[in-house]
């Protein structure tokens, strides 16, 4: 004991930074299968679709000759007859099947029928040895006279380099031309814009209904007894629990033209038709409502629930009408359960996916749809990712947004 | 360091359970195809090799397969895919070629069948679909279906370009034999777009191939567009739905081998096992789609064989989907459908 009070003063904060130290190593030691989880789990995924959404490495990976001979190419006259010896010598070097494969589908996502020119091209190789090049381009132009066509060769002039902003140029209905510049794509192809807006659209019109209805319920469960609170969150929150697929079937059987809904509208003399709720916008905002409500209501019970109910009371005494009290000195103070429950809603319906797609029509589709569509169906995952990174990026600005008007740190309550 | 015995047991067991048995995984779409599938290919094959069989559901989603082959970590040994996706994947090496002397004799089988990736193992079609006890005559034609004033009330179509844009053509006019000549133009995709837009305010959208049926039951459409299978399982349940054979598309579904599948020979000998005659007259009896397999046909009864897409009757105005020309044009196609749909 002597002995420590006697220690220097710089020891003693050696010492204590020392202990410092060591604490927080245990704490991060602690954390670390967090951090690894969120890291691979997490980052690196999203790193890799964003990688995904630029890459382009089919043509550079086997045209490496055909793009250098089509560099001083001006790319409206025809192409020289070198750029079709080299596109011979290019594609006899290419040994895997699945590579020719991965060419021909890239180049198909840029001009269509260039999937069927490369395979029966590549299945025709190699060509005799020994030809010049202009032998060479009539040979390749009697095997298929497509090869004559100008549009594929600037495809693949265009995506010789390693990466490429045009999936992402395309997920914002916008190309490179020929030349290079940039210009919006033709009006009947023009879709992604469109399915971004309505996406949003959807989105917000959910999050709307789900605060009309949410805020008075979760204000009514948190002026509530705590026993009979308990018991009505329990009806909130079975729906909760239960699988989405469920929930949709289920409003397809209430729904559906000769549902419980349509029969007693005309059972009470309501309407004379059954109406049209089902496989169209309307069904697709019913269901996503219901099914995202609980995310509005418990951040908004959570934050009600903080709120003393003397300044309510206060506010009356002092004089204030009921309603104007409400209003003015209540609900400010749910202000962050608004916003984070609004944010949470609206964050959750921009992903959607099941819901519209079952209960929806062509034209309420949204932008996650067309990511399975591209992932699953086309198997074009560049465009899949080149969607996903701006759905992505689009919630990030939204959030961004919310912080600058909120001005304070998203609380779920 | 507690970890180790748990492997141990873990890779014992996984061990002993190989030497016991060869399981293998087939894919398939599920619904009453898979159950066919099931009765007629699986549990012979259960019986007869010892083998067992692990049925797995999807839907189509050919992204599975290349991430699994992508990461060589494949475990589905033989997986049903739909035409355009035997052609794509082969071309892009996610298929093994098939080693036919293991499967049978080629000539036995109907020409399309035969793919070096993928054996045909039925055909199955995309017809008009209606309710009899709802629709007082029956509509016989594409342009029937568009004919909202003879026939009114809402139609069902697939979401999505594919079948539509033919049937289109047909209701406009256009020639079977010439659908895919005319949908190749720039101006016959326009005129198939054009003439959907006319029938787009009584369109309901499917997503599922059971839909459709349920749609014509509940009264929620007078038509719809389905695959032929699950109008003929509505009507082993009792119901009466009719199908208009004149203007339908038929196609065949493939057995593949992803890339590096496991149980080569065992799955092989699945293979073959569904692609014979006895087995494939089994499974049309159960479901109506054709046999890809000649021989099965000979095994069948007219009740059967008039209810399949390759009944002579049936197959008399249909068009073969055009694979190829799907492969090529149906990224454009579908997003220029996603345009049109929101317009």
């Amino acid at each position: 004991m002597a002995q420590s009070m006697t220690l220097e003063p710089g020891k003693l904060v050696g010492q204590l930074r020392r202990a410092e130290r060591r604490k927080r190593a245990f704490a991060i030691s602690l954390t670390l299968p967090l951090l690894l989880f969120l890291l691979f789990t997490f980052l690196v995924p999203i790193g890799a679709l964003l990688v995904r959404a630029v890459e382009n490495p089919e043509v550079a990976n086997t045209l490496g000759r055909t793009a250098k001979a089509l560099s001083s190419w001006n790319r409206t006259a025809a192409p020289p007859a070198v750029a079709y010896a080299a596109l011979i010598e290019d594609m006899s070097a290419i040994k895997e099947q699945s590579d020719a494969g991965a060419l021909a589908r890239r180049l198909n996502s840029e001009v269509s029928g260039a999937r069927s020119l490369i395979m029966s091209t590549y299945r025709a190789l190699p060509l005799a040895p020994g030809l010049t090049p202009e032998q060479v381009r009539t040979q390749l132009l009697a095997l298929d006279a497509r090869w004559g066509e100008l549009s594929y060769w600037q495809a693949i002039a265009k995506n010789s380099s390693r990466w490429t902003p045009d999936y992402l140029l395309t997920s914002l209905d916008l190309k490179r031309d020929v030349q290079g510049h940039i210009t919006r794509v033709d009006a009947d192809s023009a879709a992604f814009a469109n399915i971004l807006v309505r996406t949003f659209k959807i989105s917000a019109i959910v999050t709307l209904f789900c605060l009309l209805l949410g805020y008075p319920l979760a204000y009514w469960l948190s002026i509530l007894s705590t026993r009979k609170a308990n018991m009505l969150m329990i009806l909130v929150l079975v729906p909760f629990w239960t699988s989405i697929l469920v929930r949709v079937a289920a409003w397809i059987v209430l729904l559906q033209s000769n549902g419980l809904v349509n029969r007693s509208l005309m059972g009470l003399g309501l309407s004379d038709a059954p109406l049209p709720l089902l496989f169209n916008r309307l069904g697709v905002i019913i269901a996503m409502v219901h099914i995202l409500l609980p995310f509005m209501i418990l951040p908004l019970y959570s934050v009600m629930k903080s709120v003393p109910p003397t300044y309510l009371r206060a506010a009356v005494s002092l004089g204030s009408h009921p309603l104007a009290a409400f209003f003015r000195v209540y609900v400010p103070q749910t202000w962050p359960g608004v916003g984070a429950g609004g944010l949470l809603v609206f964050i959750l319906s921009i992903g959607y996916y099941v819901t519209p797609a079952l209960l929806g029509g062509a034209g309420d589709q949204m932008l996650s749809y067309y990511i399975a569509q591209y992932t699953n169906v086309n198997v074009n995952w560049g465009m899949a990712c080149a969607l996903g990174a701006v759905l992505l990026t689009a919630t990030l600005v939204l959030y961004a947004l919310y912080r600058r008007v909120v001005k304070s740190e998203l609380s779920l309550g | 360091m507690k970890l180790k015995p748990i492997v141990a047991a873990v890779a014992l067991l996984a061990c002993t359970a190989s030497f016991a048995q060869t399981q293998i995984t087939v894919v398939n779409f599920g619904g009453a195809n898979g159950n066919a599938q099931k009765k007629a290919y699986f549990e012979p094959y259960e019986k007869a090799t010892g083998n067992k069989i692990i049925g797995v559901e999807y839907n189509g989603e050919q992204a599975k397969i290349k991430a699994m082959v992508e990461a060589k970590q494949v475990n589905w040994d033989v997986v049903e895919v739909e035409s355009p996706d035997v052609t794509r994947g082969c071309d892009e090496g996610l298929f093994e070629k098939l080693d036919y002397s293991k499967i049978g004799n080629k000539a036995d089988f109907t020409p399309a069948a035969i793919h070096e990736c993928g054996i045909g193992t039925f055909v199955w079609s995309t017809v008009m679909a209606y309710n009899a006890d709802k629709l007082k005559t029956a509509p016989t034609t594409w342009a029937d279906f568009w004919d909202v004033k003879k026939f009114p009330g809402k139609r069902a179509m697939r979401k999505g370009a594919r079948y539509n844009l033919e049937f289109a053509l047909m209701a406009d006019g256009v020639a079977v034999p010439d659908v895919y000549k005319v949908l190749a133009t720039k101006d016959g995709a326009e005129r198939a777009f054009k003439k959907l837009t006319e029938l787009k305010p009584n369109i309901q959208w499917w997503e599922a191939g059971a839909q459709p049926p349920q749609f014509l039951v509940a009264g929620d459409v007078v038509m719809t567009t389905a695959y032929n299978g699950r109008i003929d399982a509505a009507q082993r349940e009792g119901k009466n739905l009719q199908i208009t054979w004149t203007g339908g598309i038929y196609d065949l579904d493939y057995w593949v081998m992803p890339k590096g599948a496991p149980n080569r020979e065992a799955t092989l000998k699945f293979i073959a096992m569904a692609s014979s005659a006895k087995e494939q007259a089994e499974y049309a009896k159960l479901i109506s789609y054709g046999p890809t397999n000649i021989k099965a046909l000979t095994m069948l009864d007219a009740k059967v064989l008039g209810k399949l897409p390759t009944a002579p009757a049936n197959a008399k105005t249909a068009l073969q989907f055009n694979v190829g020309f799907w492969a090529d044009q149906g990224e454009a196609l579908e997003k220029r459908f996603a345009a049109w749909a929101a317009q």
